[in-house]
C-alpha cells in the first residue's frame, strides 16, 4: 500500500478498510485505539468482561443439533445458539465489551446506531448496567418495523432519536450518530454495532465477536470429533458473520459461507448484497464494497430484515471476498421467510429474520451439500422482534 | 489561491470564500447565483459536490445536497458546466465534496477534467492526511491543491504534520460540529488559530462553520483573526429566501471603512 512519506495507514484488510473520516473525528478514534491497547489487555478488563459474558450475557451458548431438519435435509445441521443470549442476539457480546471499555476510559455517555434495534437494545442494556447515558440513532422506518425494540430501549433509559433522512434505515442512522459524535467526543464513546466503519471499529468489533466462532469450533470438535464441513452466517454489516467465521479462516478444509440479503429478488429491486452487487468505495469511514450508482452516490438498501438492510459491509468481509476465502451468496426475502417458518415449525426455534437468511441458504442448497456433511449455522438472534413484520408478510402471501 | 487571499487582505478586508452546493437552489438558477457570487466580489468560491451521505454537514447543506442529487446533479455535470463557462469567473474555484464521488470518477480523470474546467483545488472533508496519498499524486500532475482542514481538537503537533502538505489556504472548522453550527467557543477557537498560525506559517487561515456577518469575528482577539471567511449555510438560506446574493456578501466584500 502506498503511503505518504511512510506515514502509517492502519486498519487495512488487503485494499479495504482504513480511516476515511474528518480530521475532527480522528482524535476520538486514536483515543479509542489507545484504550484498546492499554485497557483491554489488563486483568481488570479481561476478568470483568469474562464475568459479564458468562454470568450476565449467558455464555457460552450451546451448539444445537437439529435432528428433525437434519433428517429432512440428509446432512447434519447444527445451530450456534446466539439467540439464547441476554437481549436476544449476538450484539451484546460487542456492546457490553465496548461499554465496559467506555466506563474504564472514564466516558459518561455512549451512543450507537441501530438497524433491527438489537444493537440499540444491547447498547442501552450495557448503558443501564454501567450507569452511562445512552442515545440511540435509528432510522424512522426501522423505528416503525421494530417497535418492540424501541420500547425496550426507552425502558432501559436510552433516548431514541428517529432519523427521517433518506429511506430512514441504518445508513442514515450511522450518518447521524457520526455527526453527533463529532460534537460530544470528549465524554462520549460511539459503540459501533457492526464490524465496519473507520479503524479501529472493524477490528475491535471482530475481536469482541470472535468468541462465537471460537466457542463453536471447540464445541463442534468436542461433540462430533472433527470440524464442521460448512459454516454459514448472514452478512449485513457483518459482525455476527466475522465473529463466527474468523476463527475458522485458517481451517482450509472448512467451507465458509456468508449470506447477503437479496431483497425481493425482482429485477432492479433494492438489496443489501454489497459484496455480490457492489463495487469498492468509501462511506462511513471505510473503503469497502458498496451499493452505489455510477456517480458514487450510495444507494438505499432494501431487505425484509432490518438488521441486514445496509448498502455496505465490513472491510474484512470485502477482503475475504476478494481473496475468495469466504463464499458470499444471496438469499431473498421470501426464502428467508420460508426458513423462518421452517425452523419454527420443525425445531421450535423462532429465528431472527437476519439468521433466517443464513438458514435459507442452507435450505436452498440441499442438492449441493453432500449427504452426511456437518453444516454449522450461526443463529445470531431470536425472532421475537420480527413477529409483526414477518406475520404481515406471511399473511399477504 | 494564496495570492487571492493576500490581495483581499491588502485591501484591508478578510478574503471571502462563499460556498454553494452545485445545483442549488435548482439546476438553472445555480449558474446565475454562481455568477452573482462572483460579481459580488468573492475571492474564492467553494462549489459543493453533492453526496448521499454528507456526515460533516448540517441539515441545510444535507438537504441542498439531496435535492441536487434528485435533480440529476453529478460531478460530471458540474465539471462540464464549468468547462463551458471557463474564464467567466474572477474568483478562484474549488470543489468541496466527499471522497467517494471523486474516487468513482477516477483520480487521474478528475485531475484532468478539473484542470480543464478551471478548478484550482479541492476540499475533501472525509479524508485525513494519511489516506490522501493516491489523490495527491493525481492532483500534483495538474497543479491542483488539496486544502487542509483542521478543527478545535487538532493538536499543534498534528497541524505540523499537515504543514508540509498544505498550500492555498487552511480551512479551520471553528466548532466541533457540522456545517451551520454556530456555538462559538471563543477561547478554544483563539487557541486553534494561534496554533494554526504557528504550524502553517504564512499559508492563509480561513474560518468556516456558522459565519453570517463580519461582526461575528469581532469577538475574536486580533491575533486570532483569520485571513479569510467561509460562508456556507447562511448564504444558502439567504439564497433560498429569494434575496439577492449581493445583500449577503457586500458587508464582507465591501466592509464600511
Amino acid at each position: 500500500m502506498k503511503t505518504l512519506d511512510g506515514k502509517p495507514r492502519p486498519g487495512y484488510f488487503g485494499e479495504f478498510g482504513g480511516r476515511y473520516v474528518a480530521e475532527v473525528l480522528l482524535p476520538p478514534l486514536v483515543e479509542l485505539e489507545k484504550a484498546i491497547e492499554q485497557i483491554m489487555p489488563t486483568p481488570e478488563f479481561q476478568d470483568r468482561y469474562a464475568d459479564l459474558l458468562t454470568n450476565y450475557c449467558g455464555r457460552e451458548t450451546p451448539v444445537f443439533y437439529c435432528d428433525i431438519l437434519s433428517e429432512q435435509l440428509g446432512f447434519d445441521l447444527y445451530l450456534k445458539r446466539e439467540d439464547l443470549l441476554h437481549t436476544g442476539a449476538h450484539k451484546i457480546n460487542n456492546a457490553i465489551g465496548q461499554a465496559l471499555l467506555a466506563k474504564m476510559m472514564g466516558k459518561k455517555n455512549i451512543i450507537a446506531e441501530t438497524g433491527a434495534g438489537q444493537h440499540g437494545v444491547a447498547t442501552a442494556t450495557a448503558a443501564a448496567k454501567f450507569g452511562l447515558g445512552c442515545t440511540i440513532f435509528m432510522g424512522a422506518k426501522d423505528v416503525e418495523r421494530q417497535a418492540p425494540n424501541v420500547q425496550r430501549m426507552k425502558l432501559l433509559g436510552a433516548t431514541v432519536v428517529p432519523v427521517t433522512y433518506g429511506t430512514g434505515t441504518l445508513k442514515a442512522a450511522i450518518n447521524q450518530a457520526l455527526r453527533f459524535w463529532i460534537t460530544c467526543q470528549e465524554d462520549t464513546l460511539y459503540v459501533f454495532g457492526t464490524a465496519a466503519g473507520p479503524h479501529p471499529f472493524p477490528t475491535l468489533v471482530r475481536d469482541l465477536q470472535k468468541v462465537i466462532g471460537t466457542e463453536a469450533r471447540r464445541q463442534m470438535v468436542e461433540r462430533t470429533g472433527s470440524l464442521p464441513d460448512i459454516v454459514v452466517a448472514a452478512v449485513g454489516g457483518g459482525s455476527n458473520a466475522i465473529g463466527m467465521l474468523y476463527p475458522f479462516i485458517e481451517d482450509k478444509e472448512v467451507k465458509l459461507v456468508g449470506v447477503e440479503a437479496g431483497g425481493t429478488g425482482e429485477p432492479g429491486c433494492m438489496t443489501s448484497a454489497s459484496l455480490n452487487l457492489g463495487r469498492p468505495g468509501v462511506v462511513h469511514g471505510e473503503l469497502t464494497m458498496l451499493l452505489q450508482d455510477e456517480n458514487g452516490q450510495i444507494d438505499d438498501s432494501g431487505s425484509i430484515s432490518a438488521g441486514l438492510d445496509y448498502p455496505g459491509v465490513g472491510p474484512e468481509h470485502a477482503y475475504l471476498h476478494s481473496i475468495g476465502r469466504v463464499n458470499y451468496e444471496v438469499a431473498y426475502d421470501d426464502q428467508a421467510i420460508d426458513a423462518f417458518q421452517r425452523l419454527t415449525r420443525f425445531e421450535g426455534i423462532i429465528p431472527a429474520l437476519e439468521s433466517s437468511h443464513a438458514l435459507a441458504w442452507v435450505f436452498n442448497h440441499v442438492d449441493e451439500i453432500p449427504a452426511g456433511s456437518k453444516v454449522l449455522v450461526n443463529l445470531s438472534g431470536r425472532g421475537d422482534k420480527d413477529l409483526n413484520h414477518a406475520m404481515k408478510y406471511i399473511n399477504l402471501k | 489561491m494564496k495570492n487571492a487571499i493576500k490581495k483581499a487582505n491588502s485591501q484591508g478586508r478578510k478574503a471571502v470564500i462563499p460556498y454553494i452546493t452545485a445545483g442549488f437552489p435548482n439546476t438553472k438558477r445555480f449558474w446565475y447565483e454562481l455568477k452573482e457570487i462572483d460579481e459580488a466580489g468573492a475571492d474564492i468560491i467553494e462549489i459543493g459536490v453533492p453526496f448521499s451521505d454528507p456526515v460533516s454537514d448540517g441539515p441545510v447543506i444535507e438537504k441542498a445536497s439531496a435535492d441536487a442529487i434528485a435533480h440529476g446533479v453529478s460531478l460530471k455535470w458540474i465539471l462540464e458546466g464549468l468547462k463551458e463557462r471557463k474564464g467567466l469567473y474572477d474568483a478562484k474555484l474549488v470543489l468541496m465534496g466527499y471522497l467517494n464521488p471523486f474516487m468513482q470518477y477516477g483520480y487521474n480523470q478528475l485531475a484532468e477534467d478539473a484542470s480543464d474546467a478551471g478548478i484550482s483545488g479541492f476540499i475533501i472533508p472525509d479524508q485525513i492526511l494519511e489516506e490522501s496519498v493516491e489523490i495527491r499524486e493525481a492532483f500534483a500532475t495538474k497543479g491542483l491543491t488539496l486544502i487542509t482542514l483542521v478543527g478545535p481538537n487538532t493538536s499543534l503537533e498534528r497541524m505540523k504534520e499537515y504543514a508540509p502538505y498544505s498550500e492555498g489556504f487552511i480551512y479551520v472548522a471553528s466548532v466541533l460540529g457540522t456545517t451551520g453550527h454556530n456555538d462559538q467557543d471563543i477561547a478554544a477557537l483563539s487557541k486553534t488559530m494561534v496554533e494554526a498560525r504557528e504550524a502553517f506559517a504564512d499559508t492563509p487561515l480561513s474560518i468556516g462553520f456558522g459565519l453570517q456577518r463580519p461582526e461575528q469575528l469581532n469577538s475574536l482577539p486580533s491575533y486570532a483573526h483569520p485571513d479569510a471567511a467561509v460562508l456556507g449555510t447562511s448564504l444558502l438560506l439567504h439564497i433560498e429566501s429569494g434575496k439577492p446574493v449581493i445583500d449577503f456578501l457586500s458587508p464582507w466584500t465591501h466592509p464600511a471603512n
